[in-house]
């Protein structure tokens, strides 16, 4: 059974319903309470690096992460998800979890043209090899909507990257953490792949 | 980051349709299987357009919306008929990733800042339907809006009315030519073109694509970022693959791995 993190950052929904889909168990909470114990956590999200963090706080959901973080219970963060498993985000210049020492910033783009969100498809290119990302070919893209992007400080954090102008990291990673920029739920057969890779993953790196 | 090709899918009372320039609209099917087929065919997104006349089978469509959502894992916006916010929350929870509004955000722009405070700029589609007049000190640029399935004429003009919807917080912008829709002749170019180089959210352009190179010219001339297709499609002309493969072999960047 995976637990869901419901901290009313965007709609969960289309993760649970990739999820029922695959005819993978799930289910979302929304406490620290309801968390604990959990086997497997997918940890999604769009919206507000800063609000997000006041409310895991309030809900007390930033305690029984970093717990389920530290016994290796096997976590996916999925685009915000992915930026606030780092140490600090420049949207709303907060500090966030801290699981991968590194920053969120912002995209600065010469090119005017290029837009922000960087909304859309994308290819994704794995620079290390990883249980999650097992399937991933030449030419795989997925779906993206996000304005600041994962920044890890250490490079070894880095499993795939994405080109939009500059090359940023897509995918990255720490013992049983592993969390992506994009919608696996939103990105066809390719996305799916991931997240059954996911549900089968041990949570080694 | 690639060009996306995007389904159009009219639907009325839950069933699939087709109209020409606005009129003679036929049901051809059942959308959900549909969107089905186009999802494993390589579509990169879906639009639907809740086209039923009577408010009162509006829950219809939020249950297409919903069998959409569970069986097919590509982005999908829904429009036609979202007048408040609510109407928009509703469509979203039921599985869609964006809503497109029209004719309520023209007769009511705060429905565009409203739906994108509530639920960010990437989930608010503005769509626009446009037709060629003579140039007037309204309409400079000659391209006028039409709201209402392309039955009033607003006297807007399309050029200030798309840059004003990406101020009130629009994310994207689906302009459909009246004059082009239905005819398989063509995109309007010039007014994609114009819209496209006069916002800096994407542009989606819609109506009058019949054959593959339509979607080329588009897409590279008419600075387009998605380009939609619709009858094309729902007649087996042509499949998504035919429309990428030619895409990709005159190097424009498509998904081509599905």
């Amino acid at each position: 059974m995976i637990r869901i993190i419901d901290y009313k950052a965007g709609n969960l929904t289309s993760v649970k319903r990739a999820l029922d889909y695959l005819d993978i168990l799930c289910q979302i909470v929304s406490t620290g309470d309801e968390l604990r114990g959990a086997e497997r956590i997918i940890f999604p999200g769009v919206g507000h690096a800063a609000t997000a963090m006041a409310v895991l706080k309030e809900r007390e959901l930033d305690i029984a992460l970093r717990e389920a973080f530290q016994q290796g219970i096997p976590i996916l963060g999925i685009c915000l998800g992915a930026q606030i498993v780092l140490s600090h985000s420049d949207e709303g210049e907060t500090s966030c979890l801290g699981f991968i020492e590194g920053n969120c910033p912002r995209f600065e783009l010469v090119d005017k043209s290029l837009k922000i969100p960087h909304m859309g498809w994308n290819e994704v290119v794995d620079t290390q090899p990883h249980y999650i990302l097992k399937d991933l070919e030449k030419g795989d893209e997925f779906y993206f909507v996000h304005s600041y992007y994962p920044r890890p400080s250490d490079e070894s954090n880095v499993f795939a990257t994405c080109e939009y102008e500059i090359t940023f990291p897509a995918a990255i990673g720490h013992k049983n953490l592993f969390a992506v920029q994009f919608h696996p739920e939103k990105s066809g057969r390719i996305g799916l792949n991931l997240l059954r890779n996911f549900s089968q993953w041990d949570g080694a790196e | 980051m690639s060009k996306r090709v995007i389904a159009c899918l009219d639907v009325r009372n839950g069933n699939l349709a087709k109209s020409v320039k606005f009129v003679d609209t036929k049901d051809i099917g059942d959308p959900v299987a549909t969107a089905r087929t186009y999802y494993e065919e390589g579509l990169d997104e879906l639009v639907f357009y809740d086209i039923t006349a009577s408010s009162d089978n509006r829950d219809i469509m939020l249950d297409v919306v919903n069998r959409v959502a569970e069986q097919v894992f590509i982005p999908f916006s829904v429009g036609g008929g979202l007048r408040t916010v609510e109407d928009c929350s509703k469509v979203l929870l039921a599985g869609a990733e964006k809503v497109n509004v029209n004719t309520a955000a023209v007769l009511n722009p705060r429905l565009i800042a409203a739906a994108s405070c509530a639920f960010g700029a990437q989930c608010v589609v503005l769509s626009m339907d446009v037709r060629a007049v003579p140039p007037t000190p309204d309409i400079r640029s000659g391209y006028e809006i039409v709201i209402r399935g392309g039955r009033t004429p607003m006297g807007l003009d399309a050029i200030e009315w798309a840059k004003r919807g990406e101020e009130l917080g629009a994310g994207e912008i689906v302009v459909n030519s009246m004059d082009a829709d239905g005819t398989k002749e063509g995109y309007e170019i010039k007014l994609t073109r114009m819209i496209a180089d006069a916002v800096s959210i994407p542009v989606i352009a819609s109506g009058g694509g019949g054959k593959p190179e339509h979607l080329y010219d588009v897409l590279t001339e008419g600075h387009a970022d998605a380009a939609l297709v619709a009858s094309i499609l729902h007649y087996d002309e042509y499949t998504i693959r035919e429309l990428k493969e030619h895409l990709h072999q005159r190097e424009v960047k498509v998904r081509m791995n599905w």
